[in-house]
């Protein structure tokens, strides 16, 4: 009776788990690589929040992307790169993208992901020569690269400068990371075009002592401070600034150093500090009402939805939203809502937002518009300069979206690409 | 006096007040391991709980407000607006107090006579676990701890200084943090506090007596585990304090636990069992690591020293003199 008792026991579990099998295939599965403990938890954190509630969103409006529910397992890194990579291989089978959330876990899942047919997308992150999709098929970093990034902040400074800094002295405080070094090459680049000087002052991680690197910067008087931190690094620099009586407007971060958690706090002290963004401060877009009507008014969102509109909340439902648009394109393209992960490819690599499809998505002016092609996989490389008001507690943006130095920056991608091709021994795409 | 002798002075007198900061995880760590021969691994995380805890009663926020949320389907978050500062600051004693009798009840009690490694491997536990629980009661935000505590570089001595660099020469003045210069007025406040408690009070007395010898002190009437509790509180005031000196500095997060990294360097050149020891090696390391990183990294022209020159000094010192400056040396009889 037992043994009867048993088999069929055992019979119905394998049913009912090949049905969930069956069903959980049939979805679409993009796994998140989070990191909501550790330093780096209060970046991390927002961030996933947007992803998620991103994705309940468009489960409970549109009941998924073409009828097909989205899974979004969270695997926790805590920003380790080895951790990310244990992440992504416990998580590979059947998804459809990456979003590493670091330039360390990116830079090591090119070659897995490649070689595995996933699409890794690092928005604004990662390695800048990704953007050659001639080269790298499967990874994309759109809508701008660290390179861009560097040179429209060299922008804006030859803008504040009536174009001649000849002479000038520009620090590049950083994360002494695969991350923080990305912009190093361009900006020594653009020091031998413009005629500046680069002053190079990396940081350990996690930054949380800086004294000696501000007293450096105090001794040496830089005309600018460019920065490239994350987590607390990006709060102690600011702070530290702020002490040494550091112009504020004279100090440029880059888009992931450039959220409420890095200047709120230093208070007053962070009253016109600027960053580069590429998509907008707020929460009055349309997205983020049906995401207060179909989750938040639910009690279902991530968290206790207090990061909602803030900096790198509203970065993290951009990300959602393009991995998304890629699903749904990738449908269009191969005409079933039955993606696979080289399907979805196909649809990254055809996005296009402008603006009337920003405005469909509910995105309408919340971000430049840009386009994926087969040898662009990084946009447009736009970006705008934000800037702290400390007394109102918001970012304005302070510029319209521009564009970085191309001249510069595409021919070092085309060289850094090349040369990683003819390691890889990878035959170039798009001929 | 020339702008470059200024800027050394300045350099080593910031070394001195980032040092001060070092001392106060520092001392944590010496009290602890000088009473009980525990090597609190979660020193740095006590200092992180502290902070937390203090923010968490001045903004009037629920504990565990997420989980009880998820629980209930309830949405608490704040009990009131704002508690003033001193009173938070005194409810955040009576916690860090209570914790420490949690410790004793719920580990330390059950690992009497045990080897000191398995104490230490219980410590690296309990900073992995009071994390966690920091984390689920207060939350992982970013938080701004303001205790009123002035920061911000002092002008006083930037105009007291800047006439002294010869005339036409483009000099600022002098830079030293407000906030570093209390830092270190505390410091010394705890060090005198500290020393008057254990040489002139009868329980201080009882806890060098535990700290000279376990066995001897339990053989005269000393309840070791009320010894261990009074320590282990002691030590969670100091960490509240340094707590709100490097919260103030950086903001409440969760990197805040990873200052006991800094003290490690300290304790090594100051000595383990050494309250002294701990100051002074806490103002080596600070300014040997800026002198490291604006000198000898200016001069070869690589940057992020800071952070591993304090343990290329530590290993010399091991080298030369492993017990540290003041600590004591361990002969053993074989």
């Amino acid at each position: 009776m037992r043994i009867k008792q048993l088999i069929i026991g055992l019979t119905s579990a394998v049913v009912a788990i090949s049905g969930f099998v069956e069903i959980a295939v049939a979805d679409l599965k993009f796994p998140m690589l989070v990191y909501r403990t550790g330093a780096y938890a209060p970046n991390g954190i927002p961030n996933a929040d947007g992803f998620v509630d991103y994705y309940k969103m468009i489960n409970a409006r549109d009941g998924g992307i073409g009828g097909e529910k989205i899974l979004h397992p969270e695997c926790e890194t805590g920003y380790k790169t080895q951790v990310g990579v244990e992440c992504y291989e416990k998580n590979k089978e059947n998804a459809m993208v990456f979003q590493p959330m670091s330039t360390g876990i990116t830079y090591q899942l090119i070659p897995k992901a490649t070689n595995d047919g996933v699409t890794v997308y690092s928005t604004g992150y990662g390695r800048t020569s990704a953007k050659n999709g001639k080269v790298f098929k499967w990874i994309f970093n759109a809508p701008a690269t660290y390179w861009d990034g560097a040179s429209i902040a060299v922008r804006h400074v030859l803008k504040e400068n009536l174009g001649n800094i000849k002479g000038k002295t520009i620090a590049l405080v950083y994360h002494n990371s695969a991350y923080g070094k990305e912009p190093i090459r361009t900006l020594e680049v653009l020091a031998k075009k413009h005629g500046y000087k680069l002053m190079l002052l990396p940081v350990d991680h996690p930054g949380q002592e800086q004294k000696a690197t501000w007293l450096n910067i105090r001794k040496s008087r830089p005309d600018y401070v460019l920065m490239w931190g994350w987590g607390v690094m990006n709060s102690v620099a600011i702070k530290s600034a702020a002490s040494i009586g550091f112009p504020m407007d004279k100090f440029i971060g880059i888009w992931w150093s450039g959220s409420e958690n890095d200047v709120l706090p230093s208070g007053m002290g962070a009253h016109g500090y600027k960053s580069l963004t590429f998509n907008a401060p707020g929460d009055n877009y349309q997205v983020h009402k049906d995401i207060k009507k179909y989750v938040f008014d639910k009690g279902e969102q991530s968290g206790d939805g207090s990061h909602f509109g803030t900096v790198l909340y509203n970065r993290g439902l951009f990300q959602a939203m393009v991995q998304v648009e890629a699903a749904t394109v990738a449908q269009k393209i191969h005409g079933t809502s039955k993606i696979t992960a080289a399907m979805y490819r196909d649809g990254m690599e055809n996005v296009k937002l402008d603006a009337k499809r920003y405005q469909e998505l509910g995105f309408k002016d919340f971000a430049p518009a840009f386009e994926n092609t087969c040898e662009n996989h990084g946009g447009s490389g736009l970006a705008a300069v934000q800037q702290w008001d400390a007394k109102a507690k918001k970012w304005n943006l302070i510029t319209e979206y521009m564009y970085g130095d191309s001249e510069v920056v595409n021919k070092l991608i085309a060289e850094d690409s090349t040369k990683y091709a003819e390691e890889q021994k990878l035959t170039l795409r798009c001929n | 006096m020339s702008v470059d002798l200024l800027n050394f002075i300045e350099t080593v007198l910031n070394g001195l007040m980032s040092g001060v900061m070092y001392s106060l995880v520092a001392l944590g760590f010496v009290l602890i391991f000088k009473a009980s021969g525990v090597f609190n691994f979660a020193q740095g995380v006590f200092a992180l709980f502290a902070a937390l805890t203090l923010v968490g009663y001045q903004t009037g926020q629920v504990p565990f407000a997420h989980l009880i949320n998820e629980l209930f389907g309830t949405n608490y978050h704040h009990w009131y607006a704002s508690m003033p500062n001193f009173l938070a600051i005194i409810l955040t004693m009576i916690t860090m107090i209570a914790l420490a009798w949690v410790i004793e009840r719920l580990v330390l009690k059950h690992l009497i006579n045990q080897e000191p490694i398995i104490l230490f491997m219980a410590t690296i536990g309990l900073a992995f676990v009071l994390e966690g629980v920091g984390d689920l009661m207060w939350g992982s935000n970013v938080k701004v701890l303001d205790v009123g505590i002035p920061s911000g570089g002092s002008e006083w001595l930037e105009q007291a200084t800047i006439g002294l660099a010869p005339e036409g020469s483009d000099y600022y003045g002098m830079y030293v943090d407000v906030l570093n210069v209390w830092a270190s007025v505390i410091a010394v406040v705890l060090v005198v506090s500290l020393a008057l408690f254990s040489q002139y009070t009868k329980t201080g007395r009882a806890l060098r007596a535990v700290a000279d010898d376990h066995q001897a002190a339990l053989s005269v009437g000393i309840s070791l585990r009320t010894i261990w509790v009074l320590v282990w509180a002691i030590s969670g005031f100091i960490a509240m304090v340094a707590g709100i000196m490097w919260g103030t500095e950086s903001g409440v997060q969760f990197s805040l636990s990873l200052i006991a990294l800094k003290a490690l360097p300290v304790l090594i050149l100051g000595g383990f069992t050494s309250i002294p020891g701990a100051i002074i090696g806490g103002l080596m390391i600070g300014v040997g690591e800026k002198l490291a990183e604006i000198y000898i990294g200016g001069f070869f022209q690589i940057g992020a020293l800071e952070n591993w020159f304090a343990y290329v000094m530590a290993l010399v010192f091991l080298l030369f003199r492993p017990q540290g400056l003041f600590g004591e040396k361990i002969i053993e009889r074989v």
